[in-house]
């Protein structure tokens, strides 16, 4: 499947934007919602994305190239991972969990779109590397 | 309120270090850079080793003739497929160059023979299986050309019109 590009760093955009309000209100419910974003994207239906195909695609014209869409969602997966965590500091009243759960998140959202870089895709292979047992 | 203070100052830290660290990432990327023996030696564990398999190291694949374009690459890799593409191309375009593509999670070995710590990482072999330059991210067309004329160079030095001609190719 392929994915454009644009719409990814214009997914990443606004989940800085909903991150970092996270941060500054302290709203789990907010980081709830994003959660749910998350989860809908590491599935390929990413609801910024599908926001970008309707209302801001048509405006802009048909992308130069488009991505593999695997990247992206691994990458949702990796924030669905960090915003549970994040809940659960909230749930539990562990503010620093909460807190720098919700920053591993925003920094990596704030790296794709500030710089196009997929912070979960770089983790992937040294996390591989890292991994015993599953030496060939 | 002070919870929102440490919310504030949080967000301000992680702006900051995503700021560091996205430059420190993107500033050298794709950029194609000179491989001597001696430098490996310094990442290398095993010095004498380390020589000795870069002689025999299997890709999977025959080598090129005059340069091999050796890709790592993973699925979860965004500019692995730009970077095929371009890689694909020169050696299309010049004769004797192969692209090799190895996947990184298959093969571990190589990745840590070869110290790769990002995909896609690129690297220029010449006729005899050294290698010459290496880059971490996305190379420039132009780069590859360039730097597969300096691994092509010392076998057909005494025909330099060769050279010129096909470096010129682009």
């Amino acid at each position: 499947m392929q994915v454009d590009p644009r719409g990814l760093r214009f997914g990443a955009a606004v989940t800085t934007l909903v991150l970092a309000a996270v941060l500054i209100t302290g709203n789990p419910w907010l980081l709830a919602v994003q959660t749910v974003v998350f989860v809908l994207g590491a599935f390929g239906a990413a609801p910024y994305a599908l926001f970008f195909k309707r209302f801001v695609r048509p405006r802009l014209g048909p992308p130069r190239e488009l991505e593999d869409a695997a990247p992206p969602r691994f990458a949702q997966g990796v924030g669905m991972a960090f915003a549970l965590v994040g809940l659960i500091g909230f749930a539990a009243g562990v503010t620093p969990l909460a807190l720098g759960a919700t920053a591993a998140a925003l920094l990596a959202a704030f790296l794709n779109a500030a710089f196009g870089l997929c912070l979960g895709c770089e983790a992937f292979l040294i996390i591989r590397r890292l991994q015993p047992g599953r030496i060939s | 309120m002070p919870y929102a203070m440490t919310g504030l100052v949080v967000l301000g830290v992680t702006l900051v270090a995503g700021t560091l660290l996205g430059w420190a990432l993107t500033r050298r990327s794709g950029v194609l850079r000179e491989t001597r023996r001696e430098t490996r030696h310094e990442t290398g564990r095993e010095t004498g080793k380390a020589v000795e398999k870069e002689a025999r190291v299997d890709f999977g694949e025959p080598l090129g003739e005059r340069a091999t374009l050796v890709q790592f690459s993973t699925a979860f890799c965004q500019p692995c497929r730009a970077t095929r593409r371009v890689l694909g191309e020169v050696a299309g375009m010049v004769p004797g160059v192969r692209h090799i593509e190895i996947d990184a999670e298959s093969r571990l070995d190589l990745v840590r023979a070869f110290d790769v710590m990002r995909t896609p990482t690129v690297l220029i072999l010449d006729s005899s299986g050294n290698i010459v330059k290496r880059a971490s991210g996305q190379p420039r067309k132009a780069d590859v050309i360039a730097a597969i004329g300096q691994a092509v160079l010392p076998d057909v030095l005494p025909d330099v019109d060769r050279t010129s001609q096909h470096t010129d190719g682009k």
